[in-house]
């Protein structure tokens, strides 16, 4: 599903982030990405949806190699990695619904298919209520799993998350997490970023552990 | 097929609420730089209208010396007539033409009060053809003639000043073009940087390019095509208050002379091409600050 080999990853600047990093995700995996901040996770996780290119090496995400997509191809790559930031990064001029409808805006669904799979998502999420609020509205957590909705509501075969739960209470955090593992049980590659290794304990993932831009 | 027209109704949907939140006004800037040049050419049209008719039927006056006598004056009526790029012609004694300009109110008191009959008697000579210089010419060698005045001549300085006026109207609406660009690319950078974070993400979850530049150029074609709509409005209205006075001036000369409107198929192209503008300013606009964000 996700395989890097050999890849390093250099900042302009000479900052290197990561170094000869090789490992394998199949699909329907759960994976923790754990390590200190500045450990490099972040910067693995954007060369997934070529937010970021490699320097060298190479990063197959669905058997395409992303290093070398075009630029006009990374769109469609995107459509089928939903991702989850750590800033949620959603829009505060519209609704919870109008967020979650946005990736379905760009993929040309009829509208009351793509009505149908925005309730569905917020519904997975246990936000079925607040389609109409603000997000600004929302708490913390909900405003987290309106991410999530958005980032499931293509149905991507890959979910990438990054630091989910920074800034979450435990309790919040642990709902959040459970989303995650309940797409992995739907057969979701799912794929978090945390430094919360207590967290990480809970659940039967596999975790990669990056030191210094290395996996440890 | 469907999924791309539904791409395109959203983005100009987008583009139409866009615009009636903020683009009216930049539409009315635009309009009212455009009205100059639209306005300008319809005038010129119309000027051109007077112009070809005054020409279409070649009149001139062959006015004599006031010593000559009328035995004399009738004597020119044969070799004119003999004449052949002379089609028809039409003596006018003195006494008409004080007769006629009396006529005219308030004159006669002017003209009595002179004493004497200023006027000379004239010839008005209808000529066959275009070329009237050589003919002109002739007229003025003949024995007993003082002036000889032809239309074609009024005519044409009317026409060399439409031309000149049509330059300077290209000039004028070449400037205002590139100002209607700028006006655009303006507006659509100030959209873009409103709409930063949603294009921010927009392109993290999936858009393509594409999708993310549609709206914007929805919004040039929309706001510069507005602008055109509100030119050609207030040309439309311009010329309607203007013409209330032209018929007055018109009837004086026994005219029915009026202003043209620029007609539908002109109105047209002017709002086509104030569309295409927008669009340009909304392209260059799009292409410089969209790569900014990734």
């Amino acid at each position: 599903m996700v395989n890097f080999s050999a890849v390093a990853k250099r900042y302009p600047g000479g900052q290197e982030a990561l170094k000869d990093v090789s490992f394998s995700i199949e699909a329907g995996e759960l994976v923790f990405l754990t390590g200190r901040s500045g450990a490099g996770k972040s910067t693995l996780l954007k060369l997934i949806p070529a937010i970021e290119r490699p320097t060298s090496g190479s990063v197959i995400v669905n058997g395409q190699n992303v290093a070398s997509l075009k630029r006009g191809a990374i769109p469609y790559l995107r459509r089928n990695i939903g991702l989850v930031f750590q800033d949620q990064k959603l829009l505060y001029d519209r609704s919870v619904y109008e967020n979650v409808m946005l990736p379905l805006a760009f993929s040309s669904h009829a509208p009351r298919e793509a009505a149908r799979r925005a309730r569905a998502a917020l519904d997975k999420v246990g936000l079925a209520g607040r389609e109409n609020a603000n997000p600004i509205q929302l708490s913390g957590g909900e405003q987290q799993r309106v991410a999530i909705a958005r980032a499931v509501v293509n149905r991507p075969s890959i979910l990438i998350a990054d630091e989910p739960t920074a800034n979450l209470d435990a309790d919040s955090a642990a709902r959040v997490l459970d989303i995650f593992v309940a797409f992995r049980q739907v057969g979701v590659t799912v794929l978090i970023a945390t430094h919360d290794l207590a967290l990480v304990e809970r659940y039967a993932g596999r975790i990669l552990h990056l030191e210094q831009g290395r996996v440890a | 097929m469907i999924g791309w027209l539904r791409q395109h109704v959203r983005a100009l949907r987008l583009a139409l609420r866009r615009f009636a939140a903020g683009g009216t006004l930049s539409a009315l800037v635009i309009g009212v730089a455009l009205a100059l040049p639209t306005g300008g050419y319809a005038l010129l049209e119309s000027l051109r209208g007077l112009a070809t008719r005054a020409s279409f039927d070649p009149q001139i006056s062959i006015f004599l010396k006031g010593e000559v006598k009328r035995a004399e004056a009738l004597a020119l009526e044969r070799p004119l007539r003999a004449d052949r790029r002379v089609a028809k012609i039409r003596f006018i004694p003195r006494e008409e033409a004080l007769k006629e300009l009396n006529a005219v109110q308030g004159l006669a008191e002017v003209t009595a009060a002179l004493g004497q009959n200023p006027l000379p008697d004239t010839y008005v000579v209808t000529a066959r053809g275009e070329d009237l210089d050589p003919l002109v010419a002739d007229l003025a060698r003949m024995p007993g003639v003082a002036h000889v005045q032809s239309d074609s001549v009024w005519a044409r300085r009317l026409a060399a000043i439409a031309s000149a006026g049509r330059l300077a109207l290209w000039l004028l609406a070449s400037v205002l073009g590139i100002g209607l660009v700028s006006v655009t690319f303006n507006t659509i950078r100030l959209q873009i940087l409103t709409h930063r974070t949603e294009i921010e993400v927009s392109k993290l979850i999936g858009a393509t390019d594409a999708f993310i530049r549609r709206p914007f150029y929805y919004l040039g074609l929309l706001q510069g095509m507005a602008g055109g709509a509100i030119a050609i409005a207030i040309v439309w209205i311009s010329l309607a208050l203007l013409n209330r006075e032209v018929a007055v001036l018109a009837e004086s000369f026994g005219s029915g002379y009026r202003l043209t409107f620029p007609g539908l198929p002109d109105a047209i192209i002017a709002i086509a091409l104030a569309g295409l503008l927008g669009w340009l300013g909304a392209h260059l606009s799009v292409s410089k600050h969209l790569r900014q964000i990734e």
